[in-house]
């Protein structure tokens, strides 16, 4: 009897973090399409150097960090999915949201310093727990970092 | 153009910056710190990590770290009579549960207007 109640109340706990978990991301992606839209008219790019447009413009290191964290659920389907390996989906969606939204908040810093675009993104992702205990908080940051350029006040014609 | 403080002080993580010319290269300059994490925050994470989403104590914390690992870069720039840190960097890396440390390190060079 008692044991049927822990394993009750252990999938009655899963069940209720697998709709809070399922809720507060879709929140996240649904906010995060939205301030992306707002923020579409600063170029992003990976390239080592600024183009030529930008020469002798104001420029200036931004970065962009957020520490995201699992849910008791996605936990539990990542610690049974490894027992048979292959793809982890419930982390995949949680680093893509991770990344998105570090990346957004550079774009924001950037965008607060009035610039139009930003060259040399790096991205970095560091696990922040590596203990191997129970009960350890799985969660890593995300972190992206780029140089922001101004745009020049009459952008020379071709 | 520069975040708080930091006025006439450059900071770019491009190796070459269109229009600047390097006058001189200083060398290589870093600044780092570790930082633990206190057990009210990690309570509160302890909670977040039942329903999931960001663990806005730890943002903070590791922000505020890596402004100072800055800062200390920065400050060793100056010493050395730079005016700008190039083709910065950053990394992190766990020493133990508890603790990070956040390191920054780029070139230091005195940049002028070409």
């Amino acid at each position: 009897m008692e044991l049927l109640l822990t394993v009750f109340s252990f999938f009655l706990l899963l069940v209720v973090f697998f709709f809070i978990g399922r809720t507060v991301e879709r929140r996240h992606f649904r906010s995060l399409q939205e301030r992306e839209a707002k923020l579409q008219h600063i170029q992003v790019s990976a390239e080592r150097h600024p183009s030529p447009q930008f020469s002798g413009q104001p420029f200036c290191l931004v970065t962009g960090s957020v520490v995201i964290s699992s849910d008791y659920f996605k936990t539990f389907a990542a610690q049974l999915k490894s027992i048979v390996g292959g793809r982890i989906g419930s982390f995949e969606t949680l680093i893509e949201r991770g990344r998105r939204e570090a990346i957004l908040r550079m774009k924001e810093q950037a965008a607060q310093q009035g610039a139009q675009a930003i060259f040399n993104v790096r991205l970095e992702t560091s696990t922040l727990n590596q203990n191997k205990q129970k009960n350890s908080i799985i969660c890593a940051e995300l972190l992206a970092y780029g140089t922001a350029f101004k745009a020049p006040a009459n952008p020379p014609q071709p | 153009m520069n975040p708080k403080g930091a006025s006439k002080f450059l900071l770019s993580n491009t190796e070459l910056i269109p229009g600047h010319t390097i006058a001189q290269h200083l060398g290589l300059v870093h600044g780092s710190t570790v930082r633990a994490k206190h057990i009210g925050r990690d309570m509160m994470a302890g909670l977040k990590n039942l329903v999931g989403g960001e663990l806005k104590g730890y943002t903070e914390l590791l922000n505020e770290s890596r402004q100072e690992a800055i800062s200390r870069m920065v400050k060793e720039a100056i010493a050395l009579g730079a005016n700008a840190v190039i083709n910065v960097r950053f990394s992190t890396s766990n020493i133990t549960a508890g603790a990070s440390e956040l390191l920054a390190y780029g070139t230091a060079v005195v940049l002028e207007q070409s």
